[in-house]
């Protein structure tokens, strides 16, 4: 099985954010991080690949810093990885983001394409799905386990209030992989010193830009949210307070 | 209230290592962050060593770090440091364990040892399948290592040791020990002996009554008439100079791990201080004596990564010297200290309960500033290198 993970450097979760000038996303001067699903689609294919051998191949879009996200997939046994590399990467949605990818691997052979369900910053979950649709590959989203099966794979996919549903699927195919679905593991320190001479790809923008349209989506304005405090005395006797108390509790505040 | 470490970096450090030393370093504050700190504060209250750490460890290549070949993962000397700052952040005792593991037993055994030792011990240890310790302190012989009376007669085709050995860390737990002895038939000259633990006339004691490095096993040995095999003589072992090598392997993995310690201290007070509201409904922060010992952690905290950082790229052009290592210990562990004290003091009362880690960090450190040289033997060391006069 050849495995592509669709990676993101997203900023940490604990990272205090601050805007930037145009107040449309936030200040470059923050620790970044892998962002999780992700981290959690990079461990499914490593356990595929040693279940039914192949390759895995890790790829990204942004500047030069999100290098670190591939660097850790490879220390962790990713086989190789393809880095589009510019600053420009970082403005595009997901359509764009998708288009990106496909250009990018137009060349190569993948029997699954791996991402996270969606990515902790913009949180779109769109980037598998559109990517699948560009390739005219099927997709399945929110996979908490897969098995190989006679005709492709079959998947579980999580639905609302503890419901699972079962999907056959041909290959190739996209899927979204939720978080949690395996236990994450560590580099190694010596997966880190091989890391080092696994063959990375550098993908400049101007290679994928004919592919690219303008954005669909855009973000106009992002704001801290604002604090506000406002009191209300409630009266009447004992009963009729703790009524209507339970009232907003339930309606209002939606604690209850 | 449970307080999560966010790192310390003040000065943009992270823009002098590359991507690969902060990976080692991440991968190493997670792995502890995980499975550390959520049992740390109980093995310390029970003196308990957490052993089923050791394999996990060994998976991540803790061991032997540095060293090259025979499993080991090849670290360069920064990232072995930024390994044991984050191990010490969580803890001085599981660092010390590493490092005794890596720097005071698989080290000689690697620089001194035969290829035959090596390849029956360095894998394994590697593994953390066999488990070592070093034994150069004495009940009577701390500072003065030369003075020690542990001794190695020769019989036919065996040494027999004799001899009591203090203070060594994971000693009841080893499969082997390092033990330095002075040799009868080289005129008492101090070589390397390997010890299985399980020979004859080898007894370990646990020390018990620590009020630090609780979470690490230390103990006593006695040696009478243990008979081991020439072979285990560490051919390439050559006098003191070679016990005070694996010591400075050691130093110079303190003076990084200490910084973790001091982190660890320093963010947890910060961050206290930003929530403890005291007088007016005003965080505590906001009073000039808490930033004031703030500013001062903050400061020392800085330049002791920079210090220990400049030591450690020296050792990887191996030019670094021992008496660089001796300032880097020295100062780093007396920063440590310090900054464990001043953040128990922003705590208050809370400082001194195990719920926060400072308290715990700051017994550890007292044991640190005095093993592996002592703060003064350091402070001397320095002076020795600057004058060319040795006072000790």
């Amino acid at each position: 099985m050849k495995i592509l993970v669709c990676m993101k450097q997203v900023p940490q979760k604990d990272a205090p954010l601050k805007l930037n000038e145009s107040s449309a996303w936030i200040r470059e001067d923050v620790s970044y991080e892998v962002n999780e699903p992700d981290a959690y689609a990079l461990e499914e294919a490593l356990r595929q690949k040693e279940k039914h051998s192949g390759e895995v191949v890790v790829i990204t879009a942004g500047p030069a810093r999100s290098r670190q996200v591939l660097r850790e997939a490879l220390a962790k046994g990713a086989d190789r990885a393809i880095h589009l590399e510019d600053p420009g990467f970082v403005g595009l949605d997901a359509v764009n983001t998708a288009r990106a990818f496909a250009a990018a691997i137009k060349d190569e052979k993948f029997d699954l394409i791996f991402t996270g369900l969606q990515s902790d910053d913009y949180g779109y979950a769109q980037t598998g799905v559109i990517l699948a649709e560009l390739l005219g590959w099927p997709h399945a989203t929110i996979i908490m386990q897969i098995e190989k099966s006679d005709s492709g794979i079959r998947v579980k996919r999580e639905l609302e209030a503890g419901y699972f549903q079962f999907v056959d699927m041909p290959l190739p195919a996209v899927l979204t992989i939720q978080s949690g679905i395996n236990k994450l593991r560590y580099a190694t320190l010596i997966g880190i010193k091989q890391a080092k001479n696994k063959p990375q790809r550098k993908v400049p923008l101007a290679e994928v830009q004919p592919a690219l349209g303008s954005n669909m989506q855009k973000i106009e304005r992002l704001y801290i949210p604002q604090k506000t405090k406002n009191t209300e005395f409630l009266e009447g006797s004992p009963g009729e307070v703790a009524k209507k108390l339970a009232e907003k509790l339930r309606n209002e505040v939606r604690v209850l | 209230m449970a307080i999560k470490f966010r790192g310390v970096d003040f000065l943009e450090f992270d823009a002098l290592i590359s991507d690969e030393e902060r990976l080692v370093r991440d991968t190493t504050r997670k792995f502890i962050e995980d499975n550390l700190i959520p049992i740390i504060e109980e093995c310390n209250r029970a003196g308990r060593f957490p052993r089923e750490l050791v394999k996990p460890m060994a998976d991540l290549g803790f061991f032997g770090a540095s060293l090259k070949g025979y499993g080991c993962a090849g670290m360069s000397n920064v990232e072995y440091g930024l390994m044991t700052q984050e191990l010490e952040r969580g803890d001085s005792g599981v660092r010390s364990f590493v490092s005794v593991q890596s720097a005071l037993v698989m080290y000689p055994i690697y620089a001194f040892g035969s290829e035959q030792q090596k390849q029956q011990w360095l894998p394994a240890m590697q593994k953390g399948e066999k488990l070592g310790c070093f034994g150069l302190t004495e009940p009577d012989f701390g500072s003065n290592p030369s003075g020690m009376r542990t001794r190695a007669r020769r019989a036919g085709k065996e040494y027999v040791l004799n001899g009591e050995k203090m203070w060594i860390t994971s000693g009841s737990i080893a499969d082997v020990a390092v033990i330095w002895a002075k040799n009868e038939e080289e005129d008492d000259k101090i070589r390397g002996f390997l010890v299985e633990t399980n020979r004859p006339g080898f007894r370990a004691e646990d020390i018990h009554g620590k009020w630090s490095l609780r979470a690490s096993v230390t103990s006593s040995l006695s040696l009478q008439d243990v008979h081991i095999p020439e072979s285990n003589l560490l051919p390439d072992s050559d006098g003191l100079k070679s016990p005070l090598m694996c010591l400075n392997q050691a130093r110079y993995g303190i003076a990084w791990g200490v910084v973790g310690a001091a982190m660890a201290c320093y963010d947890c007070a910060l961050q206290y201080s930003l929530f403890r509201k005291q007088f007016r409904d005003q965080p505590i922060a906001s009073h000039q004596l808490v930033q004031e010992k703030l500013a001062w952690m903050i400061t020392e905290i800085t330049k002791a990564q920079l210090l220990v950082l400049q030591v450690g790229r020296l050792k990887d052009k191996e030019k670094a010297g021992h008496q660089h290592i001796s300032m880097a210990k020295r100062n780093n562990v007396w920063m440590a200290l310090e900054c464990a004290r001043l953040s128990r003091d922003i705590l208050g009362a809370n400082g001194v309960a195990d719920e926060y880690p400072i308290f715990r960090h700051m017994a550890n450190l007292e044991s640190v500033k005095t093993y592996e040289g002592t703060h003064d033997i350091h402070t001397l060391i320095i002076g020795q290198s600057v004058t060319g006069i040795d006072a000790i």
